[in-house]
């Protein structure tokens, strides 16, 4: 598999926080700092431009969310749209909720190709026209226009987290869905605004006793009771919501012990999990911590099936990460359509594919000089020690600077989304 | 200037400094080696961590995550520095080692009860802003929460002692109505780092420079009131 790209990169004007496909994957939608959503679609296939199949242009733009102010605590609250969700296509129109860190919304995104025209009481201007003049009566007609692609806001989930939503996820039941922050998760109802239940809390009655907070949230896909939710100390937790209303207690447990010859001051804080997501096929999860990502067997809590090493030259730069704080940097993952391969992302725009089946892996970067328009992407390679061979790139001289911490993966075919910062990357495989 | 100082101790630590090596992916013929990292690394982790507990602690609205994982990883370096009698004497500006040194001298219970009040704040903040937590279980699963937005009756309790806005003859009709309320510690010098005041103003990055007056305070915070027992060394 060859990774090449049909365009330049799409500049954003803010740094790209979220990025998601649809479930079909002609929709992809990107949100940013700036509280906006863009929304690229695929373009269908078209004889006279044969190149341009499978590139993806800009369907519609809109602000999604404001910075706003909260006087009692005389804070602003970030209008960085932190997760983009899709709902399942029902009709001609699509919805996808977007989050800040205090509220959800659901917005639908609808097509416009035609309008009326032959008012009677008005003109095509919109002037009303003089009731008395009208001599004749005739029926408006409808005739196309250029399409216009329309976001509305149709439900505001608001005022419901005290702490920051780091997490949204619809259910398989097209109905519900959750919002987790570093505390709570809550469930809602799609049509209903101004209630949602609580289903998991773990605020400690005392402050002083916190020592952990939830980091990622997602619904299974298939069964609608059941939900994991992520941890700062590298634990997930299954729960089924059937078993009770309120989830503190958990169906599954998963941790993988501690290597206690790697045990380190920074144990916990890399071993804190920033990504938790179902494969397609619902059999398996994965968790994304600083280092590595593991899969997880949904039967076996005791211990990964496989785990791929992200970056492990880092591990004995840990303590500069820590001082600059990219130890905290909080990466996400994916998984392809069929499940057969994972990737996220690392430092220096690099990311990282890894082939289960073939057991292989591969180092990409995500970058204006390495990605003209259809050449192939070459694998890049991470001098650890000794001797740095040509092409290769010491650790010490990676930019940290340069995280692609959002990917995304088309549902079915290998289309990949790269964000690096404020640069939106679509690479697909060269087709044989 | 004391960050400088920092730095300087840092990179001379650099070589020596081996915190343990994780050797699970080594080539398992090669030995694990897991040496203990020494006290002046530790103690310049320490003060790394303080530093970072302070800066977040300032932020109007500090993230959950970050907070949590910088004081337990400073709970875990407090641990290891804690059976050590003495610090080895280490060049640097007067304020570090004695923090260090008073920390290490006092209980592990005095740090973590200053941590606890540090939290307690934060909740407090949360508690007096956020009036309608729904923590009564109706009838319906789960708890429904949100809805509302939070109540202004708490606010009307946050004005600050209304004495300096009256003129001196009305002070006096005021005088025997009782101001604890307006007294309590969350209005106190020390939790003014917790809440920004107008000039902190929202998404202003504030620069990292602690004198010495900002480190006293940050002290203060840590250790509460209690007299420390401080060992008798050369100089004191």
């Amino acid at each position: 598999v060859a990774w090449w790209t049909d365009t330049f990169p799409v500049l954003s004007a803010d740094i790209i926080s979220t990025v998601e496909f649809n479930h079909s994957g002609d929709l992809l939608a990107t949100g940013d700092k700036g509280g906006r959503v863009v929304i690229f679609q695929r373009e269908q296939e078209n004889k006279s431009r044969p190149h341009s199949r499978g590139e993806y242009n800009v369907y519609s733009t809109f602000q999604s969310h404001e910075p706003e102010f909260d006087y009692l605590k005389s804070l602003e609250i970030e209008e960085k749209i932190n997760k983009i969700r899709w709902l399942p296509q029902q009709n001609a129109a699509h919805f996808l909720l977007s989050t800040n860190d205090k509220t959800i919304k659901l917005w639908k995104i609808s097509e416009r190709d035609k309008r009326a025209e032959g008012y009677n009481l008005k003109d095509e201007d919109g002037r009303l026209r003089d009731p008395f003049r009208i001599t004749a009566l005739r029926v408006p007609i409808l005739k196309p226009m250029d399409l216009m692609v329309e976001a509305s806001p149709r439900r505001i989930f608001a005022n419901a987290h005290t702490y920051h939503i780091n997490s949204i996820s619809v259910n398989s039941d097209h109905e519900t869905y959750l919002s987790a922050d570093d505390l709570r998760i809550n469930l809602w109802h799609l049509e209903i605004t101004d209630r949602s239940f609580n289903i998991v809390d773990i605020k400690p009655a005392n402050m002083e006793e916190l020592t952990e907070v939830i980091t990622a949230a997602e619904f299974h896909p298939h069964q609608c009771n059941v939900f994991v939710y992520s941890s700062s100390k590298g634990t997930v937790r299954l729960c089924d919501m059937r078993s009770s209303a309120l989830c503190d207690r958990h169906s599954k447990f998963f941790e993988e012990p501690e290597d206690p010859s790697s045990r380190s001051f920074f144990s916990e804080i890399i071993s804190s999990i920033s990504d938790v997501k179902f494969s397609h096929s619902g059999r398996y999860m994965m968790t994304r911590d600083y280092l590595s990502v593991k899969v997880w067997d949904l039967n076996m809590e005791s211990r990964p099936v496989e785990t791929h090493q992200v970056h492990e030259y880092l591990r004995s730069k840990l303590c500069s990460l820590y001082e600059n704080d990219c130890i905290f940097d909080k990466f996400e993952c994916c998984w392809s359509g069929s499940d057969s391969a994972i990737m996220t992302g690392s430092y220096n725009n690099f990311f990282r594919m890894f082939d289960r089946n073939a057991r292989r892996d591969v180092t990409l970067e995500a970058s204006r000089e390495n990605s003209k328009p259809r050449a192939s992407l070459k694998p890049r390679k991470v001098c650890t020690g000794g001797k740095r061979k040509k092409d290769e790139i010491s650790v010490d001289s990676l930019d940290f600077n340069k995280k692609i911490l959002h990917t995304a993966w088309h549902p079915a075919e290998n289309i990949i989304a790269v964000a690096a910062t404020n640069n939106l990357y679509i690479f697909q495989d060269k087709v044989n | 200037m004391l960050s400088k100082g920092l730095k300087r101790k840092r990179e001379e630590e650099r070589e020596k400094e081996t915190l343990a090596v994780d050797a699970w992916w080594l080539d398992p013929s090669l030995p694990a080696a897991a040496q203990a990292p020494p006290a002046a690394a530790s103690s310049s982790l320490f003060d790394l961590s303080v530093l970072k507990l302070h800066h977040s602690l300032r932020q109007g609205e500090p993230d959950l995550r970050h907070l949590v994982l910088v004081v337990n990883t400073l709970r875990r370096i407090q641990a290891s520095m804690a059976p050590a009698p003495t610090l080895p004497p280490v060049p640097s500006p007067p304020t570090a080692p004695c923090a260090a040194d008073s920390l290490l001298a006092s209980s592990d219970a005095a740090l973590s009860a200053s941590m606890a009040s540090l939290l307690e704040d934060l909740s407090h903040i949360e508690g007096l802003s956020q009036a309608p937590q729904p923590l009564v279980d109706e009838g319906p699963p789960g708890r429904p929460v949100g809805g509302s937005p939070p109540s202004l009756g708490a606010l009307d309790l946050l004005g600050p002692a209304t004495g300096c806005l009256l003129d001196d003859e009305l002070e006096g009709l005021f005088e025997d109505i009782d101001t604890s309320m307006y007294d309590s510690e969350l209005w106190a010098p020390a939790s003014e780092g917790l809440k920004p005041g107008p000039e902190d103003g929202p998404g202003k990055k504030e620069a990292l420079e602690l004198d010495e007056a900002e480190l006293d305070y940050l002290l203060d915070v840590l250790v509460g009131t209690q007299a420390l027992e401080r060992p008798p060394g050369p100089g004191r």
